[in-house]
């Protein structure tokens, strides 16, 4: 359970007592999720009380103005940095107004005015813990996600060290004619070495092309473009691997039918879509490449292929990254394990929704549903 | 003339196994490929090999392991080499020099990727006692 530790520096007894009877032991509850458990320290002047807060891990401060030895705001001056780590209440009977503003700008939080009731006592502090809650949450959010990066760059690493070792493996062995003085005979490292090295070429495109997608939000133009222009231009690009093993790809798809999108991330989208239909495909396979708009104005995008499909236990990680399907069928498959990550992401912009379906040695249908322009979120 | 000797190389990495297979071939062995513990499982009869070369992290990170085990089940005087490519990066420094160590982990010595040939010959024969 979560603790709060608070100190009260009064000169008063009662004062430290009546703080600690009303607040000690006390669990503060916050969206039904969260528990406060409250324990209270007491100092009865400003060098205990400094010296407990240096030592000790306190959360918030009740400070008395007027102490024997220093006011509060001297206090606050000892506390240096460590002032800033804490919630400071001033408990005060004789705030001015200039001293509240100074010691607002030192860094207090807020005031109670002596005398206070239990409840106002109760009140002031709850407001201050769910303050500190937040703050608590953040940070742990931002070290949840600084360990999503520390591990996202460690995969990446491997994934770039992976194709080096391959090919320096290959070298190794031409160096030392593993295989006679023949260059012939070396036919397969080479295909290989190049294989693995074109693997790393797209990883870095595509993780250049995620990098972009992640920052560059304010970059993006929407604009309405005709969806079946972007489609012809993916199967064109796609083409000359896809006659390499005389696989045909067929458009099918109203003569206009716009998007709002950016130019940019739709070629992307379409690349990826079509791009993979190609290469997990067989040999004098199909792609088909469907666009429409449905009744409600959604767009759908789907791209079918006749290739090795999947099972549905491949299917469930085939949106993590780096998660690339490893078997027989995918060896001379080049790919990063990034593409439908990327695509996700894509999609996930335009409120879009992904989804698959695959049949091993069957093949495998994408489908992209993305709704009506309005919704999408406008560009700042 | 001496008998071809057989290693059943198990790895599930397509360019591992073509690089340690040209190897091997070299130095005058029969290979047997597996790419998966479950395929090596079921390869070692006609010819039954003589030696194991075990890739440690296969499908699962301890894959080698239950693999070594399961062939020292079947095939007990069959010593196993693991190779391991991750053994400073993940900190799974381990050695099968002690009989505390070889009770747990069924193999017979330990090469670190990237293996070379000499290497692999030497431990081959050492193991093989030729």
């Amino acid at each position: 359970m979560n603790k709060l530790h608070v100190l009260v520096i009064d000169d008063e007894p009662g004062m430290r007592m009546g703080v600690e009877r009303t607040l000690d032991g006390q669990k503060l509850e916050f969206w039904e999720t969260d528990i406060l458990n409250v324990s209270v320290e007491t100092a009865g002047t400003g060098a205990e009380g400094v010296e407990k807060i240096l030592n000790g891990k306190i959360d918030i401060l009740f400070l008395d103005y007027k102490l024997p030895d220093m006011n509060g705001i001297e206090i606050i001056e000892k506390l240096g940095e460590r002032a800033k780590d804490l919630i400071i209440i001033m408990i005060t009977a004789y705030a001015s107004i200039e001293v509240a503003i100074e010691a607002t700008r030192k860094g207090a939080y807020d005031f109670l005015p002596k005398p206070f009731t239990p409840n106002e006592l109760r009140t002031v502090t709850r407001k201050a813990a769910e303050r500190i809650l937040l703050a608590r949450k953040n940070l742990q959010l931002a070290q949840e996600k600084k360990q999503v990066r520390f591990e996202f760059i460690r995969v990446l690493g491997h994934e770039l060290k992976a194709p080096l070792g391959a090919v320096e493996g290959y070298l190794d062995l031409m160096k030392t004619r593993t295989l006679g003085d023949n260059l012939d005979s070396y036919a397969q490292f080479i295909e290989r070495s190049s294989l693995r090295l074109q693997q790393m070429r797209k990883l870095i495109v595509d993780l250049l092309d995620m990098t972009k997608i992640e920052s560059g939000k304010k970059d993006r133009k929407l604009s309405p473009l005709n969806l079946r222009n972007a489609a012809e231009n993916a199967i064109e690009l796609a083409t000359p691997a896809a006659n390499a093993r005389n696989i045909s790809i067929s458009l099918e798809s109203p003569a206009e039918i716009t998007l709002m999108a950016d130019a940019g991330e739709l070629d992307m989208i379409l690349n990826n879509l079509i791009s993979n239909a190609v290469k997990y495909n067989r040999d004098a396979g199909q792609v088909f490449v469907r666009l429409q708009q449905s009744a409600d104005q959604k767009i759908i995008i789907q791209v079918a292929d006749t290739g090795i499909g999947m099972s549905a236990e491949e299917q469930q990680k085939l949106f993590k990254e780096f998660s690339r399907i490893k078997n027989a069928k995918t060896v001379n498959i080049l790919g990063s394990g990034l593409g439908l990550s990327i695509l996700k992401r894509l999609t996930e912009m335009y409120n879009g929704e992904i989804s698959v379906k695959s049949e091993p040695d069957q093949g495998t249908t994408f489908t992209l549903e993305i709704p009506p322009a309005q919704q999408v979120e406008a560009t700042a | 003339m001496q008998q071809v000797k057989t290693v059943l190389l198990v790895d599930d990495d397509h360019d591992f196994r073509l690089q340690q297979k040209a190897m091997l071939e070299a130095l005058k062995y029969n290979v047997v490929e597996a790419e998966s513990a479950a395929v090596a499982l079921g390869k070692l009869d006609n010819p039954t090999p003589d030696i194991a070369i075990v890739d440690l992290m296969m499908e699962e990170n301890d894959s080698g392991f239950t693999l070594c085990h399961n062939l020292k089940k079947r095939l007990p005087d069959m010593p196993i080499i693991m190779v391991t490519g991750v053994a400073a990066e993940t900190g799974l420094a381990f050695n099968v020099k002690t009989r505390e160590e070889h009770r747990w982990i069924k193999a017979d010595a330990l090469l670190e990727k990237p293996v070379r040939a000499e290497q692999l010959q030497q431990e081959i024969k050492k193991l093989l006692k030729v």
